[in-house]
């Protein structure tokens, strides 16, 4: 049995960051960085974030680098989380237009708010959670663009430095959690490749 | 026009049922010869019949019948079994083996690609305690794979107690520990260090507690959580090593299965041609009591599809 690991890693806001993890870590990346279109390479894939545990849980990875939002989002996936690697660092927050209090004075009046999101199962549960009735929305991408058009009150959504709200004319109303990236793991990969994906957990551990 | 059947089930047609078929006969032959009677029972049973076996049991698919009564599809064939042990075998002591091949349901979430009506393959050992019977067990499926034409399956071993045990002998409370075994069954290594950073547990505890689920491996494993568990797993061990099958062993102590049924020992079935577990079971001493006289029990269950991938793959050589 080989114990060569094979690696899903984000393509987007994580990617670069991710790559030079993976130096640091003493995996070589050049052949990555210089074919742009590539998306298969020895012991590597590259595909989109939220596709990540998809690969990883059905054995196409035995890990998988992704944003802990993608993990809460499809919670349902059955694959370990080993490790914090304490890069890619943003909040879930809920945001609306700047001008009075959308979120509160809709609820006051019809009960109900209607949030636009990238995340319906974190947004759905948030508000529910947080003892508010939502109507959420999926949308795809541009999600900052339904506030200003009426499609809805507010947005779940990810931010980093908030200027992307900021620049669609929100604001932050609350905080969700925090997000980073992670190593997540096949628990059959983690089990029959024990010893290579604990040396490199180790090797995580000693970077930080 | 294409009539739709509902996700996550399917048609199997001639060429795939023919090599499904000679599978289940190929376990069952194995399973016959070591003394395990085939036992059928409804794939529909009470509501709450099942609810009584394992909280969550029903939660697949309920429906009405016509008197107003509340049935449910098995999850599971352990649970029926345990039913039909109390009002068949109730005065019977000696030791019960039985094994079946039934379809059982389960919700899935939409888009995960798993089946909500799989066939399942198993066995259930009855009135044999302890490790014997833990043995046993894990060595007929062993056994029954080989047989089917399998050689490089696994068997990661671990204990349901050990965990908690390890919590309790921290001092955790059981309210504390719940959503400490609730990351751990749910695999997020990360969110069970915060918590159990949160509960501001110091020193060797807290190192255990944080090690544990990592430790994977030999026996060299069982020497870091000294206690009853590791002795039951060193046990088990040394009578799968009487039976020649020790070598399929990885011990796991992070291991937790997802029924509420399970009393101490516990394993997964594992191929490395397969990315999910062909199967698994464990230790279950206190389900027969629920539902009629209390005897200890052991079983153990096979995804029969998800053998046949291993299969299919074994013979190609990957």
């Amino acid at each position: 049995m080989t114990d060569e690991l094979t690696i899903a890693i984000p393509r987007g806001t994580l990617f670069r960051k991710t790559l030079d993890f993976l130096e640091a870590l003493g995996i070589e990346t050049a052949e990555i960085r210089a074919n742009d279109r590539r998306l298969v390479f020895p012991g590597i894939l590259t595909v989109r974030p939220s596709d990540v545990p998809a690969y990883v849980e059905h054995g196409a990875a035995d890990l998988g680098i992704t944003g802990k939002d993608v993990l809460v989002e499809q919670s349902e996936r059955e694959v370990y989380e080993l490790a914090d690697l304490d890069y890619g660092h943003c909040r879930m927050v809920v945001a609306a237009p700047p001008d009075a209090d959308p979120l509160g004075e809709r609820l006051l009046r019809r009960g109900v708010v209607r949030v636009a999101t990238k995340y319906p199962n974190v947004a759905a549960r948030y508000f529910s959670e947080t003892g508010r009735q939502a109507e959420i929305v999926e949308v795809k991408g541009s999600v900052e663009l339904a506030p200003i058009t009426g499609l809805a009150d507010a947005i779940v959504d990810l931010t980093a430095t908030g200027r992307t709200l900021a620049e669609n004319g929100l604001v932050e109303r609350e905080a969700i959690w925090e997000s980073t990236a992670r190593l997540i793991a096949n628990p059959v990969a983690h089990k029959l490749k024990a010893e290579a994906v604990d040396a490199l957990v180790a090797r995580i551990r000693e970077l930080r | 026009m294409i009539h739709p059947v509902p996700p996550g089930t399917r048609d199997v047609l001639p060429d795939e049922m023919r090599e499904l078929r000679a599978l289940s006969g190929s376990l069952h032959a194995t399973f016959d010869r070591a003394g395990f009677g085939e036992v059928w029972t409804p794939a529909l049973e009470y509501e709450e019949v099942l609810r009584r076996g394992d909280e969550r049991a029903a939660a697949g698919f309920r429906l009405f019948d016509d008197r107003g009564h509340v049935l449910a599809l098995r999850s599971d064939a352990t649970i029926p079994i345990a039913r039909l042990v109390a009002n068949r075998y109730a005065t019977e002591p000696a030791p019960l083996r039985l094994c079946y091949f039934a379809h059982a349901y389960r919700a899935v979430e939409r888009g995960s690609g798993q089946a909500r009506e799989f066939l399942q393959g198993g066995i259930e050992l009855i009135g044999v305690g302890g490790a014997e019977g833990a043995a046993e067990v894990i060595a007929l499926i062993v056994e029954a794979l080989s047989e089917a034409g399998l050689n490089r399956h696994r068997i990661g071993l671990g204990d349901g107690m050990l965990y908690r045990t390890l919590l309790a002998n921290a001092g955790v409370s059981d309210e504390d520990a719940q959503p400490l075994l609730e990351s751990l069954w749910r695999r997020d290594l990360v969110g069970l260090e915060v918590r159990i950073d949160r509960l501001g547990l110091t020193g060797s505890a807290r190192d255990a507690l944080v090690a544990v689920p990592a430790l994977r491996g030999g026996r060299e494993v069982l020497a870091k959580v000294p206690g009853p568990a590791a002795e039951n797993l060193s046990a088990v061990h040394e009578l799968l090593a009487e039976r020649g099958v020790a070598d399929r062993v990885i011990f796991d102590l992070g291991l937790l299965r997802d029924l509420g049924y399970y009393t101490g020992t516990i394993f997964e079935v594992y191929d490395p041609a397969v990315a999910f577990a062909l199967g698994g079971g464990g230790r279950y001493d206190e389900l027969l009591g629920r539902f009629g006289p209390s005897r200890p029990a052991c079983g153990a269950g096979l995804d029969i599809q998800r053998v046949h991938v291993a299969q299919i793959e074994e013979e190609r050589g990957t």
